[in-house]
């Protein structure tokens, strides 16, 4: 999707020259992504899998002209690495990391206020444009070019969707990770938003999950804006109230926050819902046939 | 991570939150002594477990004389307390809190949590103290007062006192309550809380606002830089086969089904759960092995989930990002052999290196059952966990 990756993008890996990113960077430009380059402290002046290495993301940006990082620094120091690229410009801030401490994301989410950084995740698993790119750590054969969008808080789910969708002949235009923790930078309305303006996508899957509203925001929005087909999922319909299951985001704490309530919501407000975790192909299949 | 009601009191007080004297104990002979010296007619005794409802449950009781506190509290200590969150067997009571009883005009309720919706610490308030907020949200909503807090100035004199007129604590309350509210966001903010509330802060004699009960729960993922917090874990209060996952990287849930799961991812694990429910199945347990999981905890992923006594088969799926296939594989083989596992596995594999995972399970001799996909593997689960226990019904016996 041309918003958030695309084939113009200029990609940066903070946290370059570590044992994931080294993987995922090269992974990433076996299938074509634009990777330009790479931040690790200490370590600027060197190459890395003959890309140059740069001290600061400042640094990284003006001489690359970088517009999109994949940060893979560890929970710790995740926030920093996410406001130094926020404070260099970068337009496009994927985040990986699965761990990093919630009052540190309601501090980056206020440092970003004000400036035009997306920030996707944190514990994502990145984004995907087939045929383009990745920022990410999935899987990239199983994703094929087409028109469908895909948003989605969890990774494999993902996989899982764009299987079933897979063995029903449809590609997808861009796959988005959101991810699981309970204050993320992007919500699912604005990765909606993006897809509705894109000439490339026809229809959108939003697959949810348990906790939090933002399943039902972003109903409400696609109800009044939308135009596309959009389908729904919201995993953990067996879950038990209270409990925090894997992500630190998906937890029950309220009836609004159940599986059946969310799920409920998004077909009182028009959208295609999908009830099994076994029928999402099939019901992505009925929504652009309709 | 939640901790016990007398630790948050601790905390609160150095945040300048006032709470009533009283000490925990551990027997009923302690319990006498701390009566006697914190002084007072009357006193109140309680349980001391991670759970709400403790009141209702008998585990909340007055005393009105030493003997009295030494009696109660003789038989709280060492019972089974069951509410509405600890589940029918009830969670053993190994300490009590003996605190000076209060003298309550009125009940209010103060909480911070992290909304999601602002991505900010919101502060939320109600004059309907000593209920549950939930109760409140959802029958009175318009009575619960929010504000929410900018992080780059924390939460600010005023905004305390707007909430404290909008629930009616005026005159000589008003300082009080704007303490109480800032003592509350520093503790949460300087501890990386992502809960903490007072239920109920009550004014008791002489227009004293005193914290009678207080709750927080904090953050796994920021316990590394909280040293002081981590100290303050009850393992008792947690499930062993929790504490173990733990242990080896893997998040597991218990629940009280009989189809073991062992997944990777949270979202796939949870929607292998409920294509198990819709097919009429129950789950026992949610198992995450996370990414770039090693035959080992794979191997530990089987452990975990069959120290579950009503585990009658194990569903694994798999749908391989970072993972790989073969190392899963691998894993179900040494788990196999080296934990004599007996019953039915169905295994469904996808992603990465899925060709090579599927070979290693084939030239084993293990009679695992394969399924294609999720609604496959949910629908062999059924069928398998119905035919045993339709051969645990003993057949009638024929006349000879």
């Amino acid at each position: 999707m041309s918003v958030l990756l695309n084939k113009d993008s200029h990609v940066i890996f903070q946290g370059f020259t570590g044992q994931h990113a080294t993987f995922h960077a090269e992974e990433a430009m076996k299938i074509g992504t634009k990777v330009v380059g790479g931040v690790t402290p200490g370590k600027g002046g060197t190459q890395h899998l003959g890309l140059p290495v740069f001290d600061t993301v400042e640094e990284a940006v003006q001489a690359t002209g970088a517009d999109v990082s994949g940060i893979f620094a560890p929970p710790p120091f995740a926030a920093d690495a996410i406001m130094e690229a926020i404070d260099a410009g970068i337009k496009t801030i994927v985040v990986i990391a699965d761990g990093i401490p919630v009052q540190d994301m309601v501090r980056v989410e206020r440092y970003r206020l004000g400036t035009n950084s997306i920030i996707i995740g944190p514990n994502t698993p990145g984004i995907i444009t087939p045929g383009v790119g990745k920022v990410g750590i999935m899987p990239s054969h199983i994703y094929s070019p087409g028109r469908i969008g895909i948003v989605s808080r969890s990774g494999t789910l993902n996989y899982e969707a764009v299987a079933q969708m897979s063995d029903l002949g449809l590609g997808q235009s861009s796959s988005i990770g959101i991810g699981g923790d309970p204050v993320n930078g992007t919500d699912f309305a604005t990765v909606l938003k993006a897809f509705e303006d894109d000439p490339e996508t026809d229809a959108v899957l939003m697959i949810g999950e348990i906790g939090g509203p933002q399943e039902v925001d972003a109903a409400r929005w696609a109800k009044k804006n939308m135009r596309k087909p959009l389908i729904g999922y919201v995993a953990g319909l067996s879950a038990p109230p209270g409990r925090r299951m894997g992500h630190a985001g998906a937890i029950i704490s309220s009836e609004a926050d159940t599986a059946t309530a969310k799920i409920d919501m998004m077909e009182a407000l028009g959208m295609f819902v999908v009830r099994n975790p076994a029928d999402i192909g099939a019901t992505v299949l009925r929504a652009i046939k309709s | 991570m939640n901790i016990h009601e007398y630790q948050t009191k601790d905390l609160l007080k150095h945040y300048g939150v006032p709470v009533p004297p009283g000490r925990v104990v551990h027997t009923d002979a302690q319990a006498a002594t701390v009566a006697e010296e914190i002084g007072g007619s009357r006193w109140v005794v309680k349980a001391q477990i991670h759970s709400g409802g403790r009141g209702k449950a008998g585990g909340v009781r007055i005393g009105n004389s030493i003997d009295e506190v030494r009696v109660i509290a003789n038989e709280i200590i060492g019972s089974l307390l069951v509410t509405h969150q600890t589940g029918a067997e009830g969670r053993l009571v190994r300490r009590v809190l003996v605190e000076q009883a209060s003298n309550i005009m009125r009940e209010y309720y103060v909480g911070l949590i992290i909304d999601r919706a602002t991505r900010r610490i919101t502060l939320v308030a109600s004059a309907e103290g000593g209920v549950e907020i939930e109760v409140v949200a959802k029958q009175t909503p318009e009575r619960i007062i929010r504000e929410v807090i900018d992080p780059a100035v924390g939460l600010l004199d005023f905004q305390c006192r707007k909430v404290a007129y909008k629930v009616g604590l005026k005159g000589a309350l008003l300082p009080q309550a704007v303490k109480v509210m800032k003592g509350l966001y520093r503790c949460m903010r300087d501890n990386d809380a992502i809960m903490a509330e007072i239920n109920p802060l009550a004014i008791v004699d002489n227009d004293q606002l005193l914290a009678l009960d207080a709750k927080m729960t904090f953050d796994d993922n920021a316990l590394y830089r909280r040293p002081t917090i981590t100290e303050l874990r009850d393992f008792d209060e947690e499930d062993p086969k929790e504490v173990e996952a733990t242990g080896h990287g893997l998040n597991y849930i218990a629940l009280d089904g009989d189809v073991g799961c062992i997944v990777n991812g949270a979202g796939l694990a949870m929607a292998t759960m409920d294509a198990i429910t819709l097919q009429g199945g129950k789950p026992a347990n949610f198992l995450d092995v996370g990414g770039g999981a090693t035959p080992e905890k794979v191997a530990n992923a089987f452990r975990i989930v069959l120290q579950d006594p009503a585990v009658k088969i194990i569903l694994i799926n798999i749908f391989a990002g970072i993972n790989r296939c073969d190392w899963i594989a691998t894993g179900i083989i040494q788990a196999m052999r080296d934990q004599n596992i007996k019953m039915p596995i169905i295994v469904r594999l996808a992603g990465t290196n899925v060709e090579e995972g599927r070979a290693i399970l084939n030239a084993s001799n293990f009679p695992f059952i394969i399924a294609s996909n999720l609604t496959d593997a949910a629908a062999k689960a059924v069928t398998e966990v119905n035919n045993i226990a339709q051969k645990a019904t003993p057949p009638k016996k024929e006349h000879s």
